[in-house]
């Protein structure tokens, strides 16, 4: 009679099966869903970073938009001139135009130099800004914890002796760093735009200059020597990123700004890379 | 009465994570980020839930039946019946939901192909089987193991995101503090024995 066990167990996995398999078959056919190949082919032809910086929820969603035609390919802020073109012949589409932005770091110097306290918290951007305020005296500077470098997506952002610095051949300009600083000392800029005065204190330059040495004074000399290029937000001055004017090196030599706050990104980022081997040598 | 004491028993006092070490691997593997350990508990609970159901119908009714008089009990196969329906119906479940409600698939799709054999899953209804529950009682418990399970989730995820931003000595960043968290958390449920 144990045979009829052995039956019974045969007859009970075969019919099951057989029964789930049909059943799967039905619900393929039934629930299927149609997907757009042009979507797929876009797809493909993306970076597939999913960093949101064309404003999508993803990679997925931006080639939907694609092949709907609701968004042109110049709109992924990651690819390159040759993939956005690559995308655009395989859609037969055109491709577009969208100005381009890369993020800066509108700070020099961590926290403004002098500090108020010691802060041993939660090593973090937005969690050392809600301590009073941050540990520096400078309410406005770069707190140095790395909060946009550990949200860039692309690792474009470098914490140099305590400041963030931007690599700006990494930078695609998604602008998830900007949307991360509690400070919001990260701008997001024309990618053309080569200078930056690298501050954002917008507070009194006698006052500014007890905390920090690094900031700008607000002497005016730069927006007089440039008066189209660079504009006096109060004391704190501004590259004008609208002007018609694009700073270069040579502006920057011409007006030898006397706190060095007004900089090529280039500049910038070597300044950091000294500064820290400098540090290292005490 | 019953019921409540199934249910709390199931969240808190033998917590399917916690207590009974069953689906361990998501929980060190999808516990990162607050909102991914969201997205697996409720899948997690959802598959249980039905696959409780199911694999009940199937142990009372279809693996022990009569024959002219004759017990047939066919216990023996029910891993293998359980393993191939919970397959099956997270497969379902998956290709459903993906046309009727392409928001939840995006927010579950991702998770379900990872419960197909997952152990918490198999543990509900094996559990269910070897006590002999009835088709509701087992689909409380599944349902309600499944919250326990979610629950663990959300609890060690949220300490792990914390954890990110602490600062512990070099060797136990990372993982090893994550499995000494794992144990603490382990311990404190264990507080819960001798509730119900």
């Amino acid at each position: 009679m144990d045979y009829m066990v052995l039956l019974y167990a045969i007859l009970l996995m075969g019919i099951a099966g057989i029964i789930l398999g049909v059943v799967i078959a039905a619900f393929v056919k039934l629930f299927r869903v149609k997907s757009d190949p042009r979507a797929d082919l876009a797809l493909e032809l993306l970076p597939g970073a999913n960093c949101g910086g064309c404003g999508r929820a993803g990679c997925a969603d931006f080639a939907k938009a694609l092949a709907a035609g609701e968004v042109s390919p110049a709109n992924c802020p990651v690819s390159s001139s040759e993939q956005i073109s690559a995308i655009s012949i395989a859609l037969g589409i055109d491709s577009g135009k969208v100005e381009r932005k890369q993020a800066v770091v509108l700070c020099r110097s961590f926290i403004g130099e002098v500090r108020k306290m010691n802060y041993n918290g939660v090593q973090d951007c937005v969690a050392a800004n809600m301590v009073a305020g941050g540990p520096g005296e400078c309410r406005y500077g770069c707190l140095g914890l790395g909060t946009c470098a550990r949200k860039c997506p692309f690792g474009a952002i470098e914490i140099i002796g305590q400041v963030a610095v931007v690599h700006r051949e990494l930078c695609v300009g998604c602008g998830k760093c900007a949307a991360a600083c509690p400070r919001g000392v990260i701008k997001m800029v024309p990618a053309e735009a080569e200078v930056h005065v690298y501050c954002h204190s917008p507070i009194k330059g006698a006052e500014k200059r007890k905390m920090c040495k690094a900031g700008c004074i607000g002497c005016g000399k730069c927006s007089r020597m440039l008066p189209d290029a660079v504009k006096m937000d109060g004391f704190l001055a501004q590259v004008d990123y609208e002007s018609v004017t694009v700073l270069d090196q040579e502006a920057v030599s011409a007006v030898k700004c006397p706190v060095g706050c007004l900089l090529t990104a280039d500049e910038r980022l070597t300044a950091a890379y000294n500064k820290l081997e400098g540090r290292g040598d005490e | 009465m019953k019921y409540l004491e199934l249910t709390v028993g199931a969240v808190l006092v033998n917590n399917f994570v916690l207590t009974r070490f069953l689906g361990i691997c998501p929980f060190l593997g999808v516990s990162k980020r607050l909102d991914t350990a969201l997205g697996m508990g409720g899948a997690v609970t959802v598959v249980m839930t039905l696959a409780s159901c199911i694999t009940s119908v199937i142990s009372n009714y279809l693996l022990v039946f009569d024959i002219n008089d004759k017990v047939v009990d066919l216990s023996f196969l029910r891993v293998l019946t359980f393993i191939l329906v919970i397959a099956a119906l997270v497969q379902l479940l998956e290709i459903m939901l993906q046309k009727v409600s392409p928001v939840l698939y995006r927010a579950l799709g991702i998770y379900l192909p990872l419960i197909t054999t997952n152990c918490a899953v198999l543990g509900a209804a094996t559990i269910n089987a070897e006590s002999g529950r009835s088709v509701l009682d087992s689909t409380v418990f599944g349902a309600f193991s499944g919250v326990g399970f979610a629950l663990a989730l959300l609890l060690f995820s949220s300490i792990r995101e914390k954890l990110e931003l602490a600062d512990p000595p070099k060797a136990f960043e990372g993982t090893p503090i994550a499995l000494i968290t794992a144990g603490i958390l382990a311990m404190a449920f264990v507080g819960f024995s001798g509730l119900c």
